[in-house]
């Protein structure tokens, strides 16, 4: 392979595109969309960045990758070595490859694209990081020497039995806090209340945009470091934050997620066919219910579907309900495609594939038949009005203008509540007005000693990336003191 | 981690059955009114069982169930000494409990068995508690026995009246609490019409009246609102908030209705367990 990058020029390259399935032939199944790039893609995508002097990339990134050494491992075609790099912040690559926002984080401030039009764009940094994960993954199969290599080294790090640490909850923030944890040698044990861990990698995000399989990969690998994972532990209830320190535990990270789903509170809303957007794709996707009856757990059809809500949520369940065999599947929002917080790829892959987007109208009630059977959603118009706190135009009801829209399925995708669970069990535990843990922006640390906290049950629902960045931050001062003298 | 039976009961045969599973964990920490989720395999669905009897010293919790569609009837096909992938617990708010004076405990059908557990709960705090089951014949009728050992009284009601008073159960309800007014409490657990049935008996009585709600449930964790039903006018999971909530408020009618959410469904999976249990490829 050639030298060490020399004195790039930047000149206009595109950004190297991901080969995706065709929408309609997608629809018709659940795996992923996007199939991701050869090794000349990566190659040449890689050779995009021009490894400046102070990256701007790793700033946007919530776990600080060191981007600019991973791609540049790449350039110098060392993909085990790219791989260790990503390894060394990110537990869970081949995940943040897929479902990170990029266009507002690393790529986002990637230098290429403040100029576009000379440039081509900003680097590809998911592709990349996706591409990095899934190919060390398939080399390690095949017992590649180089990767084993890798993962032997991290394999023999010095244990540390005596210094336990549990997170309650297996989602993003506990996997992350778990593998930064193992690699020190620090013993974790996760307990997970579902009978899968994930969290919302396998009970929320659908398997044509995160296969199941890379998740159970990652987790795989994390018991590889010696992470116990207790599932069918719920937190709070099985097992409590001071039963876990008396049991000789030095930390507790609760990672718990976001919790209860958010419903409208208009009527008609607890008919036959009115599902919660976390009921609906935790059938689906947890249940595996798009392999009923082949599978248990049963999903409700229809010809007609209406999702609530405007983010990435909703466009998951919309998405679902095609596959399902729906023939119209509508995006029911109150403000414009414009105000719409889901990512802009996602509402791009839901309208190519035929979701229609009812916007600027919200529910005013769930029709349903004699039997309570949802037959219809009347829908109040709404227009723009002044900004709001957040700078997104306030929806305005439009007075006497209703519509109606006949769908046998709604699923409300409209945000979620504290679960309450953990937190009524745990006192002391602070609270923040909305409901959620109050925890130290920088530690993680909640009003418990040695008790740390991250994720949506701290910010309220937001993404997996963050969520990581919240367990890196609790990892780090967890590590800290378990190796020091705080604890 | 698995979860062994350690001991099969078949109460009523191809019907009803009771099962003691090892799991220590849910057992020390089970009360009263608590409820498990468990999977009968890779590919099941999550179901709600109400705890029927805990043994925290043993690390045992007892469950009956009511063969009602596959999951329950390949429930049926375990046997002792095999274990289940999945065993979630306990779950839901337990019973509130408190020395109050008289309770009177209502099952019916497979109800019978949770209502036992919440009936040992309320006499080892001191209660006199009033047990009333009924079942279509004295051969279906459950915990019988097991509700004589604490309960003072145990009233029953057959259809054929093969045992106990002909009819059903709510009709010697009333007849006890026009006996004796002094009932703090009524509980009743079992099939939605009889639990809508005894909340109106006792209604006019003015007693308050709890009930314990079989939703559908997915998570069990109050993750999804499948579970969601209407008390009060207000929506409540039954799940977190319950299962027990107080029988004059709840919709029964609603609650009905989700029961019958996936009725389809329900029968093409059962259908198909069936044909593969014929063609031997059951476990």
């Amino acid at each position: 392979m050639s030298d060490a990058p020399e004195k790039k020029v930047m000149k206009k390259t595109p950004r190297t595109e991901m080969p995706t399935q065709a929408p309609m032939l997608r629809i018709q199944n659940y795996l992923e969309v996007a199939l991701g790039y050869t090794e000349a893609d990566a190659k040449a995508e890689a050779d995009r960045c021009i490894q400046c002097k102070k990256p701007m990339c790793r700033q946007g990134c919530p776990v600080e990758i060191d981007i600019k050494g991973f791609i540049g491992q790449l350039q110098k075609g060392d993909l085990p070595g790219a791989y260790k790099v990503l390894r060394d912040y990110n537990s869970l690559p081949a995940v943040c490859g897929r479902v990170c926002p990029q266009e507002t984080q690393c790529e986002g401030s990637c230098i290429l694209g403040k100029n576009p039009d000379k440039t081509g764009g900003p680097v590809c940094i998911g592709r990349l990081e996706r591409y990095v994960a899934d190919t060390f993954a398939a080399r390690l199969a095949q017992g590649d020497s180089a990767c084993l290599q890798i993962t032997g080294e991290a394999a023999c790090r010095m244990e540390r039995p005596e210094l336990k640490v549990a997170c309650i909850g297996g989602g993003p923030s506990s996997l992350t806090v778990a593998g930064y944890l193992a690699a020190l040698g620090i013993k974790v044990t996760v307990f997970e209340a579902l009978h899968e861990v994930g969290g919302v990698l396998v009970y929320g995000i659908p398997e044509f945009r995160l296969p199941k399989e890379i998740v159970r990969r990652e987790v795989e690998a994390m018991k590889a470091l010696g992470v116990e994972f207790k599932t069918n532990w719920v937190g709070g209830k099985a097992i409590l934050v001071n039963e876990l320190f008396d049991q000789g535990y030095k930390a507790v990270f609760l990672g718990v997620g976001a919790g209860l789903p958010q419903f409208m509170n208009v009527p008609g809303e607890n008919n036959i066919g009115v599902f919660s957007a976390n009921e609906y794709l935790t059938r689906v996707n947890l249940g595996r219910a798009y392999d009923f009856p082949n599978h248990d757990t049963p999903i409700f059809k229809a010809d007609n579907v209406a999702v609530i809500g405007g983010g990435n949520v909703a466009m998951d369940a919309a998405r679902t309900a095609l596959r399902l065999g729906a023939k119209n599947v509508y995006i029911v929002y109150r403000r414009t495609k414009d105000e719409m917080p889901a990512r802009h790829e996602e509402l791009e892959h839901a309208i190519e594939e035929g979701v229609q987007l009812k916007c600027l109208c919200g529910p005013l009630e769930f029709v349903g038949d004699e039997n309570k059977r949802l037959k219809s959603i009347r829908l109040q118009k709404m227009c723009l009005g002044e900004p709001d706190a957040s700078g997104r135009c306030r929806p305005v009801a439009m007075e006497g203008q209703t519509d109606e829209l006949e769908v046998g399925l709604a699923v409300i995708a409209v945000g979620t509540r504290p679960n309450p669970i953990l937190l009524e069990a745990t006192p002391g535990l602070k609270l923040t007005k909305r409901g959620y843990i109050e925890a130290d922006p920088e530690t993680g640390e909640t009003s418990i000693h040695g008790v740390f906290a991250g994720g949506d049950i701290v910010t309220g629902a937001a993404t997996v990336i963050s969520a990581m960045g919240a367990g890196r931050k609790a990892a780090k001062e967890i590590a800290r003191r378990v190796l020091g003298t705080d604890l | 981690m698995s979860y062994r039976i350690l001991q099969k009961k078949i109460l009523i045969p191809g019907q009803t059955t009771l099962l003691v599973i090892d799991a220590p964990h849910v057992a020390a920490k089970a009360k009263p009114g608590n409820f498990v989720i468990l999977r009968t395999s890779e590919k099941g669905e999550r179901i709600p069982l109400t705890i029927a009897d805990c043994d925290a010293k043993a690390g045992t919790v007892t469950i009956v169930f009511l063969v009602v569609g596959k999951s329950t009837a390949e429930l049926n096909t375990f046997e002792e000494g095999m274990s289940l992938p999945d065993f979630c617990g306990p779950l839901g708010k337990a019973t509130h409990i408190e020395k109050q004076g008289t309770v009177i405990c209502v099952g019916g059908g497979t109800g019978v068995a949770a209502m036992h557990h919440i009936a040992k709960g309320h006499a080892a705090a001191g209660n006199h508690v009033v047990a009333v089951i009924g079942a279509r014949n004295k051969d279906l009728l459950l915990f019988c026995t097991e509700l004589g050992t604490f309960c003072p009284e145990v009233l029953v009601a057959t259809d054929d009246g093969s045992v106990g008073h002909k009819g059903f159960v709510t009709e010697v309800l009333k007849k006890r609490l026009e006996e004796d007014k002094d009932v703090s409490e009524v509980v009743a657990i079992g099939p939605v019409p009889m639990m809508e049935a005894v909340a109106k008996v006792t209604k006019p009585f003015g007693v308050k009246t709890t009930v314990s709600l079989n939703s559908i449930m997915v998570d069990g964790i109050g993750m999804c609102g499948a579970c969601r039903c209407t008390v009060g006018g207000e929506t409540k999971f039954a799940c977190v908030d319950g299962p027990e909530f107080d029988g004059h408020a709840v919709d029964f009618g609603e609650l009905r209705l989700r029961l019958g959410q996936f009725k389809p469904e329900e029968q093409e999976s059962m259908k198909l367990f069936q044909q593969k249990c014929q063609c031997g490829e059951g476990k």
